[in-house]
């Protein structure tokens, strides 16, 4: 397993290689540039900027500047269009804020859709699977950008519960939002693929064997369905959790939360190449990382799968 | 007293387009350490009538009549009930060995789970008495093995697996259903010996459900025949199988392919098996039957004694059915006799019409 891990971190590499060589090239033939502006400037200024970051070089040799020095001092450059920035300080900024709401958005995810599934598949076709899967197609036909105004809505205009926006690490009340806009769909996903895991797991021989050893029900759950109906939890989870990293974008728009999502939208709108970039390899290491994490899951519970 | 007491058992399963009725008010009794075999072919309820008996129906079934297990009615019984009966007192071994076992998790941890269960005892002293338990049912190198995961077991190995993990409480009855279905001949054999071997030493009762006419030949005191749900004939297994009395029977008997026989051709029941959520009116069986004559399709005959433990449901008299106790001839135009064409094929022994895993009907509707 060690092995397996060392060797799947090892193929990462080259794999993030050709992710940036790729997104530089894609990013350098799309028309336009970081300097493109409504009001043209000066021939002149436009010739001192692009020399200034390099622009004028050709295509290859600024793609090994680029990953120079992030191999080397681990620097993604400057921001093109904050020229006091860099990407680094900006992810720096960013990402913490955008990780936190992120990793309590999947927890929460998980903890509230698994239960959903669970209890919609032990009480199938009954009313509590009804409100079940009521609640889970409820959730999912509200994307995040309309559960965000109607939180805003409801919790800040008309109650005054919440703050409506901004961010603070030392007080939860900002997180609330956030975290329920940002879960909710994918609360309803993992609910569905979970009650529909669950049911064939409940309907299989090894579980007829379970209840023919004489144990209480929720033993036999626990014990022996729970593990095997995680498997398509699991696949779908990896995904889910890079999605909700790129997905913040609206959760920073709407909340003013300040996270990496609104850098990413701006630096694609301003053409900031250097913080494109930054975001970009940030998504594809993360992807990576939890495309591992999946494997290495499966293989736990199946003892079947051995790498 | 008999140890188990079955008396008008049904079992109906609720389906999206019919009520499917796969046990027909059936009525059997086991006494201690008796061997009782339940042949039918698919689809004739005998996998049902045990799932009903161990509170085991999938959630569409519905059991109703009474089942009396050691002076206790178990039918339909509080969970609580069930549960300090199930493995403790009656235990089950599965068809099908590849899937009944738990694949994610270790023998030894399924094995330890039933006695820290029913006997209460610690994990350490549970998995060395699954270990003992595991060498009874001469796996060899036990104490390696219990630390393995099911599929690292071949087929026969996991039904031994299977028997153990049955046995571990020393239960008073055994309901093996189809344990050799899924397992090649000699492996077969194997399990059969195993099981009569084990049955002796324990003292057990046994309910044997199979397809095999072998099997029951082999190691039954006592069988009952079922065919659409109902048994058909029942008795002690020497004087069924030396001279049936109901058709259905009869037809099984035959089917069976000899090495001694000079014919060619393989003898099937002609027709397929009753859909069993629209059963032919009167004997489910007379549409197939060679002795089937009027009244047959309009009434059901009951089962009825005709000899001392001889019991039998047929309209055709005992002695016209001995009398014609020969091959069945089939008909050309019927769709079985295709299978006698041709040169005679392997086929297993017990081949009977219709082999296949018993199926539960199930209501099918989106699952999301």
């Amino acid at each position: 397993m060690i092995a397996f891990i060392l060797r799947r971190l090892a193929v990462a590499i080259p794999t993030l290689l050709l992710l940036i060589v790729f997104s530089f090239i894609l990013m350098h033939m799309a028309p336009g540039g970081p300097f493109t502006a409504e009001r043209a400037l000066p021939p002149q200024v436009i010739a001192n900027l692009e020399a200034q970051y390099g622009l004028n070089d050709p295509l290859w040799l600024q793609i090994w500047n680029y990953l120079y020095n992030i191999v080397v001092h681990f620097d993604f450059g400057p921001s093109f269009v904050y020229p006091d920035r860099t990407v680094n300080q900006l992810i720096a900024a960013g990402f913490p804020v955008t990780l936190t709401y992120g990793v309590l958005s999947f927890v929460s995810a998980i903890v509230l859709g698994v239960s959903l599934g669970v209890v919609a598949a032990i009480w199938h076709n009954s009313w509590v699977d009804y409100i079940a899967v009521g609640i889970s197609i409820g959730a999912q036909v509200l994307p995040n950008f309309v559960m965000a105004p109607l939180l805003v809505l409801v919790l800040t205009l008309w109650y005054g519960l919440l703050p409506g926006g901004g961010w603070s690490f030392s007080d939860p009340s900002f997180w609330i939002m956030p975290v329920i806009a940002l879960a909710t769909s994918y609360m309803a996903s993992i609910a569905r693929i979970t009650r529909s895991s669950m049911l064939e797991v409940l309907g299989s021989n090894h579980i007829r064997t379970a209840r023919a050893k004489g144990m209480p029900e929720h033993r036999v759950i626990i014990r022996h369905a729970l593990k095997p109906a995680m498997l398509p939890v699991i696949s779908y989870l990896g995904p889910v959790f890079v999605s909700m990293i790129t997905g913040s974008v609206v959760i920073d728009m709407y909340f003013s939360t300040g996270g990496i999502g609104k850098a990413f939208v701006d630096s694609a709108l301003n053409r900031d190449y250097a913080v494109m970039m930054g975001v970009t390899i940030l998504v594809g290491a993360l992807t990576i990382l939890f495309n591992l994490i999946v494997d290495v899951l499966y293989a736990w519970i199946d003892p079947k799968i051995r790498y | 007293m008999s140890l188990l007491d079955i008396r008008n058992l049904s079992v109906r399963f609720q389906t999206n387009d019919a009520e499917v009725c796969a046990v027909n008010n059936v009525n059997l009794s086991v006494e201690a350490g008796q061997t009782l075999g339940i042949v039918g072919e698919s689809g004739s309820g005998k996998s049902q009538l045990s799932f009903a008996m161990m509170g085991l129906l999938a959630r569409n079934g519905r059991a109703s009549g009474s089942v009396v297990f050691d002076g206790q009615e178990i039918l339909n019984a509080k969970p609580k009930v069930l549960n300090s009966i199930r493995a403790e007192k009656m235990a089950m071994i599965f068809q099908d060995p590849m899937t009944s076992l738990n694949p994610y998790m270790r023998v030894a941890d399924q094995m330890a789970e039933v006695l820290t269960l029913h006997k209460g005892i610690g994990k350490r002293e549970a998995v060395a008495q699954a270990v003992q338990m595991l060498d009874a049912v001469k796996i060899p190198d036990a104490k390696g093995r219990v630390r393995l995961y099911p599929h690292e077991f071949s087929g026969g190995m996991r039904q031994r697996v299977m028997i153990a993990m049955a046995l571990l409480c020393k239960p008073k009855l055994l309901i093996a259903d189809e344990p050799t279905t899924a397992l090649d001949v000699t492996v077969q054999a194997q399990i059969m010996q195993l099981l009569k071997e084990l049955q002796h030493d324990f003292g057990m009762a046994m309910i044997l459900i199979t397809h095999d006419l072998g099997v029951v030949a082999g190691s039954c005191e006592r069988v009952a025949v079922m065919y659409g749900g109902r048994i058909r004939e029942t008795g002690p297994v020497r004087p069924i199988f030396a001279a049936p009395t109901h058709p259905y029977t009869q037809g099984l008997l035959d089917a069976i392919p000899r090495v001694d026989q000079t014919s060619e051709e393989l003898h099937a029941i002609p027709g397929q098996p009753p859909n069993m959520s629209r059963p032919p009116s009167g004997c489910a069986f007379s549409p197939r039957c060679p002795y089937a004559r009027e009244g047959c399709d309009t009434i059901d005959p009951p089962l009825e004694g005709f000899a001392p433990e001889q019991a039998r449901a047929c309209h055709a008299p005992v002695a016209e059915v001995i009398a014609r106790q020969t091959r069945i001839t089939i008909d050309d135009d019927q769709p079985a006799a295709d299978l006698g064409d041709g040169p005679a094929q392997a086929i297993p022994r017990g081949a009977v019409a219709g082999a296949g895993a018993a199926g539960t009907p199930s209501t099918v509707e989106g699952q999301q």
